[in-house]
């Protein structure tokens, strides 16, 4: 999807990403997920499909899971954003990473960003989910490899692991 | 870790951390200096010629860079099986969406506005759309009789047995495209400079395949083609053949330019204009004993290849092999063919032909059953091939497979008969319908036939300055596992911990062509290699006095430093040897057509509703055999996402074609399950050894692709008691089923009682 830039002008728009301040300038109606990538170089929240049906674009806006391709980069202005490269601390991964790897969650890993991200967010609002709950809540994530159990599986395990640290 | 336990654990996945943290590398990933991107003009119509082309106002084209066919330096063609398929139309066109010009410009957004203000005049020519339409020949719009291929696989004698029939059964079922999705569209990037020639960097299956088509197209020596693997996001067969194109259409972009292009589709340009898998029609007509035994048979196996020849002759061969079943035919006629029409070429697909066969084997074997008077499970059990007995290609079954017990423990997993009692019960009040449904098959794992041996891949391991190792192959990860699979293998064989086993990415320039990654191939056959490419870095080690037979990993180290700064660069290789006693006939299309098979058993459990038509599958249990489990993580996360996708084709993936165009090209209204639409899906692996794969392992990748459409559809049918003879079966198939049936009198609650 694009997006005409003719006749509007490029604005300072300022935003804190993964606990940092950014400022990037941009046309209003430019794509969230296109600043995110190609400005500040924030690769791993990938594209899918460019209408918001797949997921993959996934980030945390203010604590709540958005399509970012279909966000346009004027309504980031002053959020809190938490994308993939944000999760782990250091080399020290988050719990959901950690359990992705160890249930085969990620195969291709192109959903994977997404995936993770969608997790974070129903993690947040349901630290016990059971595994209709996750089925549910991650059927806006599509994923053509693992056939989504071992991504449930691991959004389980995840959960447990968090209840016992 | 102990290093003799390595194959068969579920060791980390090589490039897992990177896939977790968002660090991998796809192709869109990728930014060059003064990168411009590129995008395609596409044929408007399924057949014509081309007139004339427009440069429409409001675009500034003097700052694109244009590419059409008169631009190649070479043969216009995208080199394969037959040169039939150019890179860009020049005068005719055969298929909507075929690439006629190429465009490009440093600002991305700028392109979708130039490429529409493009406009090309065609003299329309007469199109066709569906197999039969091919077959009627009323246009010829490929070589003399629009086939592409056919192959006939005869054994025993047909003619004599129908005669001997108490019952001749016969069926005729489709199935639809189906569009591999995979999340990551297609895309590349070319750099071309007159002393390095081209590179390539993409999202692709084969990079050997890109390396050829670019050779030709280029008219470049080998060396002066570079074709580098970025991280791949999902691909199942739809990036073998159709990277070649995007990788030349960069190309000739970069050569023109002079600087770096990427290409990278959006999701409808993805869906409307690669490869999906082929449809099908398969007849089957049937002599059956008395007892339920098959006396002989004919199979008629049509594929619809779309406009170019690209990969059909093999997605058929494999389909025509797979027809069978896993049953013994004591004679069988298989006639195959693959048709052209005016659609974009049908390409790879997991499974690649067989799913098509096996849909239409399996859902006849129900019908077998009802025409007898026996179960499903009993028609089965009746005819599956044993121990001894010939495939319909006459390959001798050498393994001690018991297909029987196959079954029953497939059975006792699904709770099958106690369930059947139950749906029998809940059928006859509820306003919805429950069912079970079967299917048993196989899948040759490798080339067929002499695939292998023409192929004759390579594989490469080192010994590296620091004493780890590197494992060198153009086998590409695309999810499956092979980083990692490879890495256990080398890691095995040299006794070493697998940490200190890595992958090379691969890059023509640095790995050997050990064959396409395709075909359920690379464990078995590429893994074999491996193995053997490790021994000899071992035996030269010893043989040098610088390792004992037993060793540590420390030892092992420095012997390795020890003998690289002796003798410089340390490298084992490896060529494919057919092993003996494999004998097969390309022209009676004979014999040993696959070095192994898996063998599997799938039910499904669904149930109907009445009111929506809607099928959903409630539990599904998936059972096969692969040989020896390499990586029960990875295999177990193959058959899920098989099934998965297998389920799709069943239940929800229908392309709507318009005179050859695809019409829903976008994820809202081509759909996916997601992960509220499917049951568990239960894997259970039975383990019998191979004696040709590596460590006795055979390939699994397209095996759980074949089964879940005739499980499912076979449970529909058990449910409602209607015969579904296509997949796609959406509500509305249903519905159409329903009424009328219910205009036949029918009640629609035979289900469960048979
Ligand atoms: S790319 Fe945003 S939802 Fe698919
Ligand atoms: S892991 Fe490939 S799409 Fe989910």
């Amino acid at each position: 999807m694009t997006h005409s830039r003719e006749g509007c002008a490029k604005a300072e728009i300022s935003f804190t990403v993964n606990g940092e301040l950014k400022t990037a300038h941009a046309y209003p109606m430019e794509r969230l997920l296109d600043v995110l990538r190609q400005q500040l170089q924030l690769t791993g929240t990938k594209e899918g499909c460019g209408e918001g049906e797949c997921g993959s674009c996934s980030v945390l806006m203010d604590g709540i899971l958005v399509n970012s391709c279909l966000v346009p980069v004027l309504q980031a202005q002053g959020s809190t954003i938490v994308t993939i490269e944000g999760l782990a601390t250091g080399e020290t991964l988050h719990v959901l990473q950690e359990a992705f790897l160890d249930c085969g969650g990620a195969q291709c890993g192109i959903c994977t960003p997404g995936m993770i991200l969608a997790s974070a967010h129903l993690l947040n609002g349901k630290p016990e989910p059971t595994i209709e709950e996750i089925r549910e809540g991650l059927s806006g994530n599509l994923c053509r490899c693992t056939g989504y159990s071992q991504i449930i599986e691991a959004v389980a395990e995840a959960a447990r692991r968090r209840t016992i640290a | 870790m102990n290093s003799d336990r390595i194959v068969g654990n579920s060791v980390p996945r090589k490039e897992g951390r990177d896939k977790v943290t968002g660090r991998s590398q796809y192709v869109d990933d990728m930014v060059l200096p003064n990168m411009l991107f590129g995008a395609t003009v596409r044929s408007q119509i399924p057949r014509g010629r081309i007139k004339k082309i427009t440069f429409g106002p409001g675009v500034s084209w003097d700052e694109f860079v244009i590419v059409s066919a008169e631009d190649i330096p070479g043969k216009n063609c995208i080199s394969l099986i037959e040169d039939d398929q150019p890179c860009l139309a020049s005068e005719f066109v055969n298929h909507p969406e075929e690439p006629i010009l190429l465009l490009a410009h440093p600002n991305r957004y700028l392109l979708s506005k130039a490429v529409e203000a493009v406009s090309v005049e065609y003299d329309p020519l007469p199109a066709i759309f569906t197999i039969e339409e091919s077959e009627r020949r009323a246009e010829i719009i490929w070589g003399e009789d629009n086939i592409f291929k056919t192959y006939l696989i005869e054994k025993g004698d047909v003619d004599g047995v129908w005669e001997k029939a108490a019952y001749i059964v016969e069926g005729e079922y489709t199935t639809g495209a189906q569009e591999q999705l995979y999340i990551e569209n297609n895309g590349m990037i070319a750099t071309f400079d007159g002393t390095q020639g081209i590179t390539v960097w993409g999202s692709l299956q084969c990079p050997y395949y890109v390396h050829n088509a670019l050779m030709a197209l280029c008219n470049l020596p080998a060396e002066k083609v570079r074709v580098v693997q970025k991280e791949t996001g999902g691909a199942f067969g739809g990036k073998e053949e159709y990277p070649s194109m995007i990788a030349a259409h960069a190309a000739l972009l970069a050569i023109k330019s002079g600087k770096p292009v990427k290409i990278i589709y959006d999701r409808m340009e993805d869906m409307a204009a690669t490869t999906k898998r082929h449809p099908s029609r398969t007849r089957q007509r049937t002599a059956v004993s008395r007892d339920g035994k098959i006396l002989g048979g004919e199979i008629e196996f049509t594929i619809d290849g779309g406009a170019y020849a690209t990969l059909s002759s093999v997605v058929l061969s494999r389909g025509a092999i797979h027809a069978g079943g896993p049953y013994h035919w004591p004679s069988v006629r298989i006639r195959a063919k693959a048709v052209a029409t005016n659609a974009p070429p049908h390409g790879a697909f997991r499974g690649f032909g067989a799913p098509q066969s096996l849909f239409a084997m399996e859902r006849h074997m129900d019908r077998i059953a009802q025409t007898v008077g026996l179960s499903p499970v009993e028609i089965r059990r009746r005819n599956f091939l044993q121990l001894g007995q010939t495939t319909t290609t006459e390959q001798v079954v050498r393994e001690p497979i018991s297909l029987g017990k196959l079954l029953d423990r497939a059975l006792d997993a699904s709770d099958y008969h106690s369930k059947k009692q139950r749906f029998a019960n809940h059928n006859e009040s509820d306003t919805t319908r429950k069912g079970m449904g079967i299917a048993a098959f196989l899948h040759g794992a490798g080339f067929t036939g002499s695939g292998e041996r023409y192929l004759s891949s390579v594989v490469g391991v080192e010994g590296c300055a620091d004493g780890s190792v590197r494992v060198l192959v153009s086998s590409t990860e695309f999810g499956q596992g092979t980083n990692t699979v490879l890495s256990q293998i080398a890691a095995e064989a040299l006794s070493l911990p697998y940490e200190n086993v890595s992958m090379v990415q691969p890059d023509t320039q640095q790995v050997p062509n050990s064959g396409p990654t395709v075909a359920s191939r690379t464990v078995m056959v590429v893994g074999k290699l491996v193995q053997s490419a490790a021994l000899g870095i071992k035996q030269t080690l010893i043989s040098s006095n610088l390792l004992s037979e037993s060793y540590t990993a420390e030892e092992f180290r420095a012997a390795c430093q020890h003998y690289v700064s002796e003798h410089g660069q340390f490298r084992s290789w490896s060529r494919y040897e057919a092993p003996d006693g494999i004998f097969w006939d390309d022209q009676k299309y004979r014999g040993e057509a696959y070095a192994a098979f898996a063998w599997a058993v799938y039910i499904a459990e669904v149930t109907v509703d009445l009111t929506t038509y809607g099928v959903s599958v409630d539990d599904f249990v998936a059972l096969q055999e692969v040989g020896r489990v390499l990586h029960p993580l990875l295999a177990r996360g193959q058959i899920i996402g098989g099934v998965a996708q297998g389920i799709g084709f069943s239940l929800y993936e229908k392309v709507v074609w318009q005179n050859g165009r695809m019409q829903n090209g976008q994820m809202t209204n081509y759909i996916m399950p997601t992960s509220a639409d499917l049951p568990p899906i239960r894997v259970f692996f039975e383990e019998l050894g191979n004696i040709y794969g590596v460590y006795g392992a055979k390939g699994i990748g397209e095996l759980p692709m074949d089964g879940p459409a005739p499980a499912i559809v076979n449970a529909v049918e058990d449910a409602l008691g209607i015969h579904f003879d296509s997949v796609p079966l959406l509500p509305e198939d249903i519905m159409d089923g329903l009424v009328s049936q219910f205009s036949d009198g029918g009640v629609g609650s035979r289900g469960g009682t048979r």
